[in-house]
C-alpha cells in the first residue's frame, strides 16, 4: 500500500496502458506539454514522445473524431476532454458515430475508443465549466458510460475500458483529483459491470456515484448518529446500470434516496427512481427520495455553488424524511 | 361513418368478450339487428346495432376481450349527410344519458336535512406503503388497527406484527396459541359477515365414479400410498375454479382482484379447537399423488403447530369440508377477503333416481358460499355443476 492521489492514479493507469500496448495514445487539448489542465498527464509527454502524448487544437469534434477513426482503424485511444462542458461540441461525434457504428455498420465496425472527461462543480470555475452532464451520456445506447468515484475504480477502469470493443465514457469528477488515500501497489484492472456496495446498512438505501460519493458517506456516517443504518451504493457504471445491486438492496432496505450531481428533471436519479418503482415497487416503504442540483446554471460565488449542488446536510434530511422522521 | 362499440350491460361491466359476429363485412345492417354476440358475466348477449348502413370492416376478433366502449366494427351510414355534424362517437351506451337528465331535478331546495357539505367529504385514504401492504396481504394481516410510524404517518413493514414483518424469518415454531387462534377467527368471520354479501347454494353429486374409482386405484396400493375423496374433490375445487375465475381472488379496495394462480386454502380442523386453513398453491397443476402428499404433509403440520407463514395466506378460494363424521350439509363462511367457500358435507348412501329406476348412490352435498360483490347465482350454480362434472371422471383429475 502507498498513498496516493486520484490524479496520480488516473495517471498510473494511463501510464500502464501505454507500456501495456503501443496502440494506446492519449490526445487533447494540454495534455502534452502543459501535463493536462488538471494535471493528470504531466511527465507522460516525457517518457512517451509527441506521437503518443498528442497536443490537439481546440477543437473537441474534430480531435474527438480523430480518436474514434483511430479506434475504428485499430488503435487504442484515450482522448481527453477538459470537461464535459465542453464535449457537446463532440457529441456529433460521440453518439452519431461512436455510439451507433457497430451497430450501422451490421457489426463489421467496432469503435473501442475511450473518452475520459472532467465533470462536475465545486471549483468556482462558473457555469460553462462546472455541469454534470453523465447522465446525457448515459441515455445513449452503444456506449459505456464509467464514473469512478475511489482511487481503486480511477487506478482500474481504465485498462477494462481499453478493453472493451465499444466505445467508453469515463467521467472524472474534478473535485476527486486531489483526494488522497492508500491504494495497493499491485491495484489493477476492476471489473466494470457492477455497483458496489461502499457501506452495508439495513434501513435505507443511498445510491450515487462520482463526487457525490463521499458526500454520501458522511451523510451516512451521521444517520448511523440517529439510530439509521444507511448503505451506501456506488453505481460505478451509469450505462448500462448494474439493476442487479440496486434493486436487491432496495429490497433489503424498503427505501432508496439518490443523489446525483445533475439536474433533477431529466437526470440519472429519474432513471434510477424509474428503475425502482419498476422492479421493487412492491418492496418499499417509501417514495424514492431524490437529491439532485438546483436547477439552474451552476452560480460561481463560492456559497451559491455550494448550494447548488448535493451536500451532506440535504442527504441527511432527505434520508430522514423517507424514514418518517 | 359510425362505430359499433362495447357496450355497457350493466353498471359493472367494464369489458366484455366478443364471442362472434352475426354479420359480415360489406353486409347491410339496419337499426336493431343484432350483428354480435357478446360474452359478459351474465352470459352471452346479443348485441344490437343503433345504425343503419353497410357494416364496413371489423375492429376486433372474436374471442378477444375488450373494455366497454371500445369499437367493435365501422358501419358505412346510408345517411351520411345527416349523421355528419355528428362527431365519431354515437355510441350505442343511450341507456346511460338517460339517467342523466337528473341535474335538472336538483333545484335549490332548502332541504337542511342532509348537513352542508360536511368536514369530512371522504375518509383519506389510508397510507400503507406497497411492502406492509404486500406483507399484510400474504400473510393475512388486517392493517386497520396498525398505527404508521413511516413518512406521514404511513404504515411500513415494519410496523407490522414482528413475526410477520420479518420476510426472511421462517414463522415461529411450536405450537399455536389456541387463544390467539380463536381471537383471529373471530375477527376474521366477524369481518366476513359485517362486509361480504354472501349468497348460498346447495348441489347434491353422485360420487359413484369417484368412489368405485378410488377403490380400484386404492386396491393396488399400500397405505401410505393410497389417496382420499378429499383429495379429488380439492382438485376438482382447483380445476372448477380455472373455468370460472371470478371465485378465484379476493376483494379488496372495492373491486375483485383475480388470484395469481389457484391457490386452494383447505380448512383443517385442530384438536383442542379452532381452525386453519393452509393454502395449497396451484392445486390445479398438481397430480392427484402430489395433491395427497400436500394434504398428508398440512395435517401432520397442523396437528404438530408448524404451519409455514407462506401457508396461512395468500388462498385465492376454500375449501372446507367436515369428511365423514359430518352433517349432511356445510353453509361456509367466506374467509375475508377471499369471495367464494366450497363446503362438502358428508357422503352418505341416498336414494337416487338413476334413468328411470331407483338406486342407492353415495351423494355428496357440495355447497358454495360465495362474494355477491364478485359473482352472481347463475355462475355460482355452473360452478357447482362443474365440479360435479368433473368428479364423474375422475381418472381425469
Amino acid at each position: 500500500m502507498s498513498v496516493t492521489t486520484y490524479r496520480e492514479a488516473v495517471r498510473a493507469a494511463i501510464r500502464e496502458a501505454m507500456q501495456k500496448d503501443e496502440r494506446v495514445f492519449l490526445m487533447g487539448e494540454d495534455v502534452g506539454h502543459y501535463g493536462g489542465c488538471y494535471a493528470v498527464s504531466k511527465g507522460l509527454l516525457e517518457e512517451f514522445g509527441p506521437e503518443r502524448i498528442r497536443d490537439t487544437p481546440l477543437s473537441e469534434s474534430a480531435f474527438t473524431g480523430a480518436g474514434i477513426a483511430a479506434a475504428m482503424a485499430g488503435m487504442r485511444p484515450i482522448v481527453e476532454v477538459m470537461t464535459v462542458n465542453f464535449s457537446l461540441l463532440a457529441l456529433d461525434q460521440i453518439m452519431n458515430t461512436a455510439a451507433t457504428i457497430r451497430h450501422m455498420s451490421g457489426g463489421q465496425f467496432r469503435c473501442p475508443v475511450v473518452i475520459r472527461m472532467a465533470t462536475g462543480a465545486g471549483r468556482q470555475l462558473a457555469a460553462q465549466h462546472s455541469h454534470s452532464l453523465e447522465g446525457w451520456y448515459a441515455h445513449i445506447p452503444g456506449i459505456r458510460v464509467l464514473a469512478p468515484a475511489t482511487l481503486e475504480d480511477a487506478r482500474g477502469m481504465l485498462w477494462t475500458a481499453l478493453d472493451d470493443p465499444d466505445p467508453v465514457l469515463i467521467f472524472e469528477n474534478a473535485l476527486l483529483y486531489n483526494m488522497e488515500g492508500e491504494l495497493a501497489d499491485d491495484a489493477g484492472a476492476v471489473d466494470i459491470d457492477r455497483a458496489a456496495i461502499r457501506r452495508e446498512g439495513h434501513d435505507i438505501t443511498l445510491l450515487t456515484y462520482g463526487g457525490s460519493l463521499g458526500k454520501t458517506l458522511a451523510a451516512a456516517e451521521q444517520l448511523e448518529g440517529d439510530g439509521i443504518s444507511a448503505e451506501v451504493i456506488d453505481l460505478r457504471t451509469l450505462r448500462p446500470l448494474d439493476e442487479g445491486t440496486i434493486l436487491a438492496s432496495v429490497a433489503r432496505t424498503r427505501r432508496a434516496i439518490v443523489v446525483d450531481e445533475g439536474w433533477r428533471t431529466g437526470s440519472l436519479a429519474a432513471e434510477v427512481s424509474a428503475r425502482i418503482m419498476e422492479g421493487a415497487f412492491w418492496e418499499l416503504d417509501a417514495p424514492v427520495g431524490r437529491v439532485c442540483s438546483a436547477e439552474v446554471p451552476i452560480p460561481y460565488a463560492q456559497h451559491l455553488e455550494a448550494a447548488a449542488i448535493p451536500q451532506v446536510p440535504g442527504i441527511v434530511a432527505a434520508a430522514r424524511a423517507a424514514m418518517g422522521r | 361513418m359510425a362505430e359499433f362499440r362495447m357496450p355497457s350491460l350493466g353498471a359493472d361491466m367494464e369489458a366484455g368478450t366478443l364471442v362472434e359476429w352475426l354479420k359480415k363485412p360489406g353486409e347491410k345492417v339496419a337499426r336493431g339487428d343484432v350483428i354480435a354476440v357478446v360474452e359478459t358475466q351474465k352470459g352471452a348477449i346479443e348485441v344490437e346495432c343503433f345504425e343503419t348502413g353497410t357494416l364496413a370492416e371489423y375492429l376486433v376478433e372474436p374471442g378477444a376481450k375488450v373494455p366497454v366502449g371500445t369499437p367493435l366494427a365501422r358501419i358505412e351510414t346510408e345517411s351520411e349527410r345527416h349523421e355528419e355534424p355528428r362527431p365519431a362517437t354515437p355510441k350505442p351506451e343511450a341507456a346511460e344519458p338517460a339517467q342523466a337528465p337528473k341535474p335538472a331535478a336538483p333545484k335549490p331546495e332548502p332541504e337542511p336535512q342532509v348537513p352542508p357539505p360536511s368536514p369530512t367529504p371522504e375518509r383519506a385514504r389510508r397510507r400503507v406503503s406497497p411492502a406492509a401492504r404486500k406483507i399484510a396481504r400474504e400473510r393475512g394481516i388486517d392493517l386497520s388497527g396498525i398505527e404508521g410510524s413511516g413518512p406521514g404517518g404511513a404504515v411500513v413493514s415494519a410496523d407490522l406484527p414482528e413475526a410477520a414483518a420479518r420476510p426472511a424469518a421462517s414463522a415461529p415454531r411450536g405450537r399455536l396459541d389456541l387463544g390467539e387462534m380463536r381471537k383471529a377467527i373471530a375477527a376474521a368471520m366477524a369481518r366476513s359477515k359485517r362486509e361480504i354479501p354472501h349468497y348460498y347454494l346447495a348441489h347434491d353429486i353422485d360420487l359413484t365414479a369417484a368412489e368405485t374409482w378410488l377403490a380400484r386405484t386404492n386396491g393396488a396400493r399400500t397405505p401410505e400410498d393410497r389417496l382420499l375423496m378429499g383429495v379429488l374433490l380439492v382438485k376438482a375445487v382447483a380445476r372448477a375454479l380455472a373455468r370460472f375465475p371470478e371465485f378465484n381472488g379476493t376483494w379488496e379496495d372495492a373491486a375483485f382482484r383475480p388470484g395469481e394462480g389457484i391457490h386452494v386454502g383447505v380448512a383443517i380442523a385442530i384438536r383442542g379447537g379452532g381452525l386453519i386453513a393452509p393454502a395449497i398453491r396451484d392445486a390445479d397443476g398438481l397430480s392427484l399423488d402430489d395433491l395427497m402428499a400436500h394434504l398428508r404433509d398440512l395435517v401432520a403440520r397442523v396437528r404438530s403447530g408448524a404451519l409455514r407463514s407462506s401457508e396461512l395466506g395468500g388462498a385465492t378460494a376454500t375449501v372446507s369440508s367436515l369428511g365423514d363424521r359430518g352433517v349432511g350439509t356445510l353453509y361456509g363462511v367466506i374467509y375475508p377477503p377471499q369471495v367464494a367457500l366450497i363446503g362438502f358435507g358428508r357422503p352418505s348412501p341416498r336414494p337416487w333416481a338413476v334413468g328411470e329406476a331407483l338406486a342407492v348412490r353415495t351423494v355428496l352435498t357440495a355447497t358454495l358460499a360465495a362474494d355477491h360483490r364478485a359473482s352472481d347465482g347463475h355462475r355460482g350454480a355452473l360452478l357447482l355443476r362443474e365440479i360435479d362434472t368433473l368428479l364423474q371422471d375422475p381418472e381425469a383429475l
